[in-house]
């Protein structure tokens, strides 16, 4: 929805939060339902009901539990029953510099004041860690706003009584134990209020009439960076940005000013801008976006701009390039297609207006950011949050050259007459084990993004697949597959819950960029193969329909079970009778079991 | 602006802030008869006026304003002072 969009329309959110969120709930269905604690320093209503339409607007549903005003520390540390039975799936801890208990005064001596630090800090740390024992789940905590006034002016900033110093020394702990803590998780409100301004920001206006820590205003804000994070933990970040190439890239038009007239490279102000904007662009690639092209231009112009001597971005930065004269939704559809990754996924950049409106209009979903004028296009994607990174798992790292290799695989695949011929040439290698240490993050990750190739849509966290790895009532499988272009790192997934005789699969997930290469039945031998060993003579598989899983409706019928039930939303349920053995499926991947 | 003028806006206000179409406000109209109308919405509805209104409300004013008489009468004197 536009107007949760960054640059957003403050005073829409705020006057209409209750008519935006009923069409956020009429427009879309097929949401991520997640329990959201938040324990408060000040009011937070409005930051709650913000965040849940910019939440909406991802396709999560949140329900809340509001601690009572300003209880965060009493709540945390002695939680009430409602909280405890709430079971939050993360909680966020929206405190202010206004809940600094006491700051130092000009009378404090220098060990007094690290010793008011370090209860501030500590209380802190006792939050968390009673947290984290009693909910095992991602913990956001705000860091602090720079003060409202400077007595000592600049000097506040390094004389150890000053405020700010106070304030900032408190950051870098916090800074400290979030990158040593596995749950906890900052939101910094250091960096959004200066970069809203932090004049307005601490207005004390709305803290006086109504213990806002903020300015009204300030608020969507705030409540959309959280919204960010939230998103970002349950897998609905973008993975990629498909960009247009002239005045977009570079300035001119390459077709019609050739290649030397471009305005890239830093002799001209012009050029500059655009060398900067390349060089952002750039660094995506190594937190795992991946970049495409798709331009309005004959495919050697296209190529003839990459090379500019002064282009800091080359072809092989992109993993697909569409440079033609169809329109540009329908190539965006393609790279999708090629990538095999949902339209959704992607941003769509063009200095175009009519282009983008095309793109939005055709496609469901994508984002289509108002980018502005070429100085503006980094902070507006920057501000936007749509790849919020959370956690960098060594596999996000090695995303980009895993779709390259898609896209190699997909015109390797061109060549082959048979596709039994093909599988085989991939050389494709399995290794499939029970859920370890390790690999947990990347499990949770994959169940919370796996839309398509996902027959019960269960999402979990990493606490509760750490549960599940430790239950012995439970077959845990996942499964790692190698191919001669590269290794596609974890792609599927199956939890089977054993009760007597039988095992039902609560979960079972593939990853979509490795569809239709025999993965799926080599997860089934092992998982067959597991429950025999289990004395399982009955599996039974659930498929329930989204608005994006139609794919796998059949899934279970392809593997072989029988169909036993089905409801009246078309729930179905099959199964599978093993007693008296089974018949390995799996031909094309040698695996390690 | 006469009364009758910033009721017809007022009553626009209300509409979008409680997302209800039925909505008409007279000197009457209190939280009460409004059923979303809580001290947290009221947060809401006072900014909505400030935009609309191109006002800003006194410190003092935010609490006192529980009815919309009240209401009409600052808004009132706030716009013809502008």
């Amino acid at each position: 929805m536009k107007e949760l969009e960054y640059p957003f329309d403050v005073k829409k959110i705020l006057s209409g939060k209750i008519k935006l969120r009923r069409l956020l709930l009429e427009k879309a269905d097929g949401f991520i339902e997640k329990r959201i604690a938040i324990l408060g320093g000040g009011t937070t209503s409005d930051i709650k009901d913000v965040m849940e339409l910019f939440l909406l607007n991802q396709g999560i549903r949140p329900s809340f539990y509001e601690s009572e005003y300003n209880q965060y520390y009493q709540e945390a540390m002695f939680p009430t029953e409602e909280f405890i039975k709430f079971s939050p799936d993360v909680i966020y801890i929206c405190t202010s510099n206004h809940n600094i208990e006491r700051y130092p005064s000009f009378s404090d001596s220098e060990e007094y004041v690290d010793q008011l630090f370090s209860e501030e800090s500590e209380k802190y740390c006792a939050i968390w860690e009673k947290l984290e024992q009693q909910f095992h789940c991602p913990i956001i905590q705000n860091n602090f706003e720079m003060p409202a006034y400077r007595l000592l002016g600049n000097r506040d900033a390094y004389d150890y009584r000053g405020r700010t110093n106070f304030l900032m020394r408190l950051n870098m702990e916090f800074s400290r134990q979030a990158s040593q803590r596995d749950h906890l998780l900052l939101c910094d409100l250091n960096y959004i209020s200066s970069d809203y301004g932090l004049g307005k920001w601490s207005d004390i206006y709305y803290y006086c009439m109504y213990k806002y820590a903020m300015h009204i205003e300030a608020v969507p804000y705030l409540a959309f960076q959280a919204a960010n994070i939230i998103k970002s933990l349950f897998g609905r970040n973008k993975k990629g940005l498909v960009l247009d190439l002239d005045n977009t890239l570079w300035g001119g038009i390459v077709g019609d000013d050739g290649v030397d007239n471009l305005a890239i490279g830093s002799e001209l102000p012009k050029g500059q801008i655009y060398t900067q904007f390349q060089q952002y662009i750039k660094e995506y690639k190594k937190i795992g976006v991946f970049l495409a092209i798709d331009s309005k231009n004959d495919y050697e112009n296209a190529v003839a701009g990459l090379e500019h001597p002064d282009s800091v971005l080359s072809k092989e930065d992109f993993v697909s390039i569409y440079a033609n004269w169809e329109p540009k939704d329908q190539n965006l559809l393609a790279i999708a297609d090629e990538l095999q990754v949902l339209p959704e996924s992607l941003v769509f950049i063009d200095d175009n207006p009519a282009e983008r409106y095309m793109v939005e209009e055709q496609i469901d979903g994508v984002s289509v950011p108002n980018i502005g004028k070429v100085q503006d296009y980094i902070r507006i994607i920057d501000r936007s949050g749509f790849f919020e990174v959370t956690s960098l798992s060594e596999d996000d790292q090695k995303r980009v050259v895993m779709y390259q290799e898609n896209a190699k695989r997909k015109q390797m695949q061109m060549n082959f007459s048979d596709y039994g011929e093909y599988l085989q040439s991939l050389e494709m290698q399995a290794v499939i084990r029970e859920f370890d240490k390790v690999h947990f993050s990347r499990i949770a990750q994959l169940s919370n993004k796996s839309n398509q190739f996902n027959l019960t849509t269960r999402r979990y966290t990493k606490e509760e697949i750490e549960g599940i790895a430790n239950d012995s009532s439970y077959i845990t499988l996942y499964g790692r597959l190698q191919d001669r272009f590269g290794d596609n790192g974890v792609v599927s997934v199956v939890i089977g819950q054993i009760e007597g005789k039988n095992c039902h699969i609560r979960l079972w997930i593939m990853s979509c960029r490795v569809l239709k290469r025999d993965m799926e039945n080599a997860m089934m031998d092992c998982f067959a193969a597991r429950c025999s060993e289990r004395g399982v003579g009955q599996i039974y598989g659930y498929y329930y329909p989204t608005r994006k899983n139609g794919m796998v409706k059949d899934f279970y019928k392809e593997m072989g079970f029988e169909k036993i039930s089905e409801d009246a939303v078309f729930n179905t349920v099959w199964s599978l009778d093993i007693a008296k053995g089974y018949q390995k499926r799996n031909k094309f991947i040698l695996v390690d079991f | 602006m006469s009364r009758e003028q910033l009721y017809v806006k007022l009553n626009e206000v209300f509409r979008e802030v409680f997302d209800d179409q039925s909505i008409i406000v007279s000197d009457m109209t209190t939280a009460n008869d409004i059923e979303r109308w809580d001290s947290l919405m009221h947060i809401n509805l006072l900014f909505a006026i400030e935009n609309a209104f191109e006002i800003r409300f006194d410190i003092e004013e935010g609490l006192i304003l529980q009815n919309v008489g009240e209401m009409a009468d600052i808004i009132l004197r706030k716009c013809n002072d502008n």
